[in-house]
């Protein structure tokens, strides 16, 4: 069964890698290429799935739009976890007055609201999909803080850091040697989550107006140009919602997998 | 009296342990004993320089001569696991799981710059050739006390504290262990904490009682363990069930 979660969640995780890789090579029409003679075709024909209001081709839209997700993925979790980490593990092995004092922080990052975070910085620094995802990512950072902060606490207290320390190891050398490698599993979960949470994040933002500028192709964009024509043609919002749906469902249940591969507790040995 | 290679004088931790003096001579072995919570591992623990955050030691702990306590960080982690080392109680959890032992036990050779050793030999030298490349979750219980027990001696320290080292071990391997500790510290001090009071008397020629944070009796084994002074070691005795005490 939890094996079964895994490899769903590997498969559609691929799927959305695949079409974002072969959309640097090929795609059935050029994604951006406006054509008013076949605007707001229907399933089937020509466009497998239908053109929109433009006439571009959605399923075009749809390949390349994957890079977009994965991108906002990648540098909204790399943001995060870079930062996230070194500062939780630094909270969970310092004394305590210092580590307390970067969970507050921490608390009050925390406490500011991700999409507001992310529409404040598109007004500052002009809405684009870089700005928006490092808004997203230091939105992040605390979750990854949090996780690291608990797990190192945990690996702290056990006896082979103890030991670690009696044969002489430093502690940036037993950060990098002996918590970091233990409590990767987690981190690894974390990312994971973060990963979905962004994918959304960015659908909500370009939706809005505050993420992807068009005429870059982004699943965020495609659902909110989709709207007006929302009761006249669905297809063009199902389309997208869907392609959505798939890649946070992935990246969930990856990460449900991993975390239960992960755990020593439940993990068999080899 | 000799050059001690540990001098513990007035020893104090946060009014768990207080008053507590001793030395321990080049090649001597002695033992600690006392039951839970007496402060027994406190005492190895600062000696070490690894007493938890809260807890603050004072008095005098001299290594060769050097005052330990109060000596800056960076000195302690360049002592220990070279000139000082230790060996815990739960083998289970002293090996980083996520880790090779192999690599585990190279780690005080590279640390502290001894080129002359290598991990596979450090292991062979414990009974365990070409298990380098195992996991600790891969060994059994005496194993993992043997690659601890490597990690331990890796750097031949001048004083080895081993904290129960065989507690969680069966019989037979303890013996196994006890012997691997003992041809370790041919020429170094050794203190041994333990509340079994038959290693104590194959392993340490002097022993001290250990009773709420003070040494309450202090002696050669033998006179220790037969003619016990302190009303406590009387009854330690009498509830082991060691042949001497009978």
């Amino acid at each position: 069964m939890r094996a079964r979660g895994l490899v769903l969640g590997g498969v559609l995780v691929a799927l959305v890698v695949l079409a974002a890789l072969l959309s640097f090579v090929w795609t059935p029409f050029d994604p951006v290429k406006v054509d008013a003679a076949s605007r707001l075709h229907d399933f089937g024909g020509a466009n497998p799935l239908g053109t929109d209001s433009f006439g571009r081709d959605v399923l075009s839209q749809l390949m390349v739009g994957a890079r977009t997700t994965l991108y906002v993925g990648v540098v909204a979790v790399g943001i995060a976890a870079l930062i996230g980490t070194p500062l939780g593990i630094l909270a969970g092995m310092s004394s305590r007055r210092l580590g307390e004092f970067v969970m507050r922080a921490n608390d009050l990052v925390l406490a500011f609201p991700a999409l507001l975070l992310a529409i404040m910085f598109g007004a500052v620094f002009g809405a684009d999909t870089l700005t928006a995802m490092v808004a997203i990512g230091i939105a992040t950072i605390p979750s990854f803080a949090r996780i690291a902060r608990s797990g190192t606490l945990q690996v702290m207290s056990s006896e082979f850091v103890l030991a670690a320390r009696s044969a002489g190891r430093s502690r940036p050398n037993i950060a990098a040697r002996h918590v970091l490698p233990n409590i990767s599993g987690l981190l690894i979960v974390q990312a994971s989550v973060s990963f979905a949470i962004a994918v959304l994040a960015e659908a909500a933002l370009s939706f809005l107006g505050f993420g992807t500028r068009p005429p870059t192709p982004s699943w965020g964009r495609m659902l909110q140009e989709s709207q007006m024509f929302l009761t006249l043609h669905p297809r063009l919002a199902l389309v997208p919602g869907v392609a959505i749906a798939i890649a946070v469902l992935g990246f969930n249940l990856l990460g449900d997998g991993l975390r239960d591969r992960l755990d020593p507790r439940l993990a068999a040995r080899p | 009296m000799t050059a001690m290679t540990l001098e513990v004088h007035d020893l104090g931790i946060g009014g768990l342990v207080r008053g507590v003096s001793f030395g321990i001579a080049c090649g001597e072995r002695v033992g600690l004993i006392g039951e839970s919570g007496s402060g027994k591992s406190l005492t190895a623990l600062s000696i070490m320089g690894l007493l938890p955050e809260e807890l603050a030691a004072s008095g005098s702990v001299k290594l060769d001569g050097r005052e330990l306590l109060g000596a800056p960080e960076k000195e302690l982690s360049r002592l220990r696991g070279n000139e000082m080392s230790m060996v815990f109680q739960e083998p289970m959890t002293a090996l980083n799981p996520a880790m090779r032992v192999g690599a585990q036990v190279a780690e005080p050779l590279r640390i502290h710059r001894n080129v002359g050793k290598h991990s596979e030999a450090l292991l062979a030298s414990v009974g365990l050739p070409g298990v380098g490349r195992a996991y600790p979750h891969q060994l059994s219980g005496g194993q993992r006390q043997r690659v601890v027990l490597a990690i331990a001696l890796a750097n031949d320290p001048k004083l080895l504290i081993c904290d129960e080292p065989t507690t969680a071990l069966d019989v037979t391997v303890q013996a196994q262990i006890l012997d691997l500790i003992l041809d370790g510290v041919r020429e170094s001090a050794l203190l041994f904490i333990t509340h079994d009071l038959a290693v104590v008397a194959s392993v340490c020629e002097r022993v001290l009682v250990m009773l709420d944070g003070e040494i309450v009796e202090a002696g050669t084994t033998r006179d220790v363990l037969t003619a016990p002074q302190h009303d406590y070691t009387k009854k330690l005795l009498a509830a082991s069930d060691l042949e001497a005490s009978r």
